[in-house]
């Protein structure tokens, strides 16, 4: 045992002393955060609009006061004629503009209907189809109450769309589990697939195996100071979220605490796997990129949703542990299930973690011996 | 060397790698206190058996014992008789010297105590004493080679396994390395050590040259010289280098 702390002594200082590395790693997680949490939104926040009023009477101006009072946008100009419009799309400033039509609120006190005409943006069709569909939903909404408030009652039936567990459907919700994940990913098996990879390469690797130490000594050794840093970097995540971008967290912090373990397992079992082939950093650290964290990102719904996959790419997805902890995670993070619906993930889990760590255990023996 | 304790024993010692024959059924003894040359040209198959006998890689087939103790069977006996160099360097260049020393001391279970001893008789033997909280980095290639030859014996093996420990060292750091070996042999000591300097293998009690996987010439050096009529090693593994290249 005092031969492992020693060891272990021996792997903390090769980590502080390069502290541009260690600043990296501890760094890294925050900068994603903020990066997703903020550049990366696929929800509307202040979008700028313009708006042609041909009518000005009171009932355009309430819509209007729904508009901007909703948070999602923000009145950039009221424009004169149509001819400016393309000038304020081609500066950029403005998303949508919204023309109401001459007597709106005539019209539709006397002939029940009246048009308001949306035009997008649509350089950028997600902001486009975003902005839009935020438009018409406000204005959907006030045509509701206007139907309630009226005498005979209307019999357009308009359907009501409800945003479950993200009501706000806020993008940073998504991110930040999957961004956990992928620092989880990142840390433990790049980490140690470049740090085991590295003794082999200086040669250090035959002399520590020449030694008394078992070689599973020697990588566990190499790896429980990763494990620690990666554990660190995932509850720093975690509390950020929750300060900064009021992520909820409904479920139990402790299956929250075992499951994230069951990952790193699983995670630093492909990183000893990689570091039995490659002979080389620089391969390690290619193969743990593009082989990892590239299927982790694309295919484990983090970012795209995996129902719009092809069908092979959505059997793939099944082989990325990221996956399954990212529904074990959601699930945890925003809608509070307990292991009682979240078993099955976790038992796929727990088998891959098995099913690596027993080949990269194995391969490690025919390598060294 | 007047002694007839053998302290590693191979018979038939074979190595293939599926149908690369790379060690070919190599016999030899080497004694107590001895000064073993191990030479070779590149891929003669040096490294592959050294790696048998300190347990990095199994035999295909043939008998081999270390310190006493069967390599098939006994390798983690083995490992703690052994001291072992190999020809990349193995010290770590962030960790100072006295953080080396003690890493490795400790992965050879010695005790604190043993440990701080060992450290200061180590750094006042090699006039380190002021360098001791150095990065390795900061040292010179020659001084490394030498810390690293003292840590490696740092647990008192009784047999040392060098495998091109003077790679790319001047003359002068050279021939002081080879006063450590000598000391070290002094100390009964088994010196294992794989060279491409042939200079170097005038200093070495025996030694064997390898060709493709067979061990051609097992002699002290003068005796060999004088077999092969040579002044120098460097004519004699010439000679049986080429002798072998004819044939082939």
């Amino acid at each position: 045992m005092r031969t492992f702390a020693n060891f272990i002594l021996k792997e903390i200082y090769h980590i502080t002393r390069d502290w541009r590395s260690l600043l990296v790693l501890i760094c890294i997680p925050v900068i994603q955060l903020f990066l997703f949490g903020y550049a990366i939104r696929t929800e509307l926040n202040e979008a700028e609009i313009g708006i042609i009023d041909r009518s000005k009477d009171y009932i355009t101006q309430e819509i209007t006061n729904k508009l901007i009072s909703s948070g999602y946008f923000k009145l950039n100009a009221y424009v004169e004629n149509e001819k400016q419009i393309e000038h304020l799309f081609k500066n950029g400033t403005v998303k949508e503009v919204i023309i109401f039509e001459p007597h709106f609120a005539t019209k539709l006190e006397k002939e029940g209907k009246a048009s308001v005409m949306l035009i997008a943006d649509a350089s950028n069709p997600n902001i486009a189809t975003l902005v839009t569909s935020y438009t018409s939903s406000i204005i959907r909404t006030y045509q509701l109450e206007l139907n309630s408030k009226s005498i005979k009652a209307n019999t357009i039936i308009i359907p009501e769309v409800k945003m479950l567990f993200n009501p706000e459907l806020k993008s940073v919700f998504m991110f930040v589990p999957g961004l956990i994940a992928l620092i989880l990913m990142l840390v433990s098996a790049l980490m140690t697939s470049i740090t085991i990879t590295r003794e082999k390469e200086m040669g250090s690797m035959e002399v520590l195996l020449v030694s008394p130490l078992k070689p599973q000594m020697i990588v566990i050794g190499k790896v429980v100071p990763y494990v620690v840093i990666s554990f660190f970097n995932s509850m720093t995540v975690l509390a950020l979220s929750i300060l900064i971008f009021r992520i909820p967290f409904e479920g139990s912090f402790l299956l929250f605490t075992l499951e994230s373990i069951l990952f790193i397992i699983t995670a630093l079992s492909l990183g000893i796997l990689i570091s039995t082939i490659a002979n080389s950093q620089l391969v390690a650290m290619i193969m743990s990129l593009g082989g990892l964290l590239m299927p982790s990102v694309l295919l484990s719904g983090f970012i795209y949703p995996v129902e719009n996959m092809p069908l092979i790419l959505q059997w793939l997805s099944y082989l990325i542990p990221a996956k399954w902890f990212l529904i074990i995670l959601k699930g945890i993070m925003l809608k509070g299930l307990g292991i009682e619906h979240l078993w099955k993930e976790t038992l796929i889990l727990m088998g891959m973690a098995i099913f690596f760590l027993a080949v990269s255990t194995r391969k490690l023996k025919i390598r060294l011996e | 060397m007047n002694n007839n304790k053998k302290v590693i024993e191979v018979t038939n010692l074979t190595r293939k790698f599926g149908k690369f024959t790379a060690v070919d059924s190599i016999s030899f003894d080497v004694y107590e206190g001895e000064i073993f040359g191990f030479l070779g040209a590149n891929g003669a198959g040096k490294t592959t058996a050294i790696k048998m006998l300190i347990g990095l890689l199994a035999p295909t087939s043939g008998k081999a014992t270390v310190a006493g103790c069967d390599v098939y069977k006994q390798s983690e006996q083995i490992k703690k008789s052994i001291g072992y160099m190999s020809q990349k360097f193995s010290l770590y260049e962030d960790l100072t010297i006295a953080e080396n020393i003690s890493f490795y001391a400790g992965i050879y279970g010695l005790t604190d105590g043993q440990i701080s001893e060992k450290t200061d008789l180590l750094l006042k033997k090699l006039n380190l004493e002021n360098s001791r909280n150095e990065l390795i980095k900061s040292l010179p290639l020659g001084w490394k080679q030498k810390l690293a030859f003292s840590v490696a014996i740092i647990h008192g093996p009784s047999i040392v396994f060098l495998d091109e420990p003077t790679g790319g060292v001047d003359p002068i750091t050279r021939r002081q390395f080879w006063n450590l070996i000598y000391e070290a042999a002094d100390n009964k000591k088994t010196i294992f050590v794989t060279t491409h300097y042939m200079d170097e293998a005038e200093y070495c009690d025996r030694v064997s040259i390898m060709v493709d996987g067979k061990i051609e010439a097992l002699d002290s050096p003068t005796n060999l010289k004088s077999k092969y009529d040579s002044y120098t090693m460097n004519d004699v593994f010439i000679q049986l280098a080429r002798k072998n290249q004819v044939q082939g």
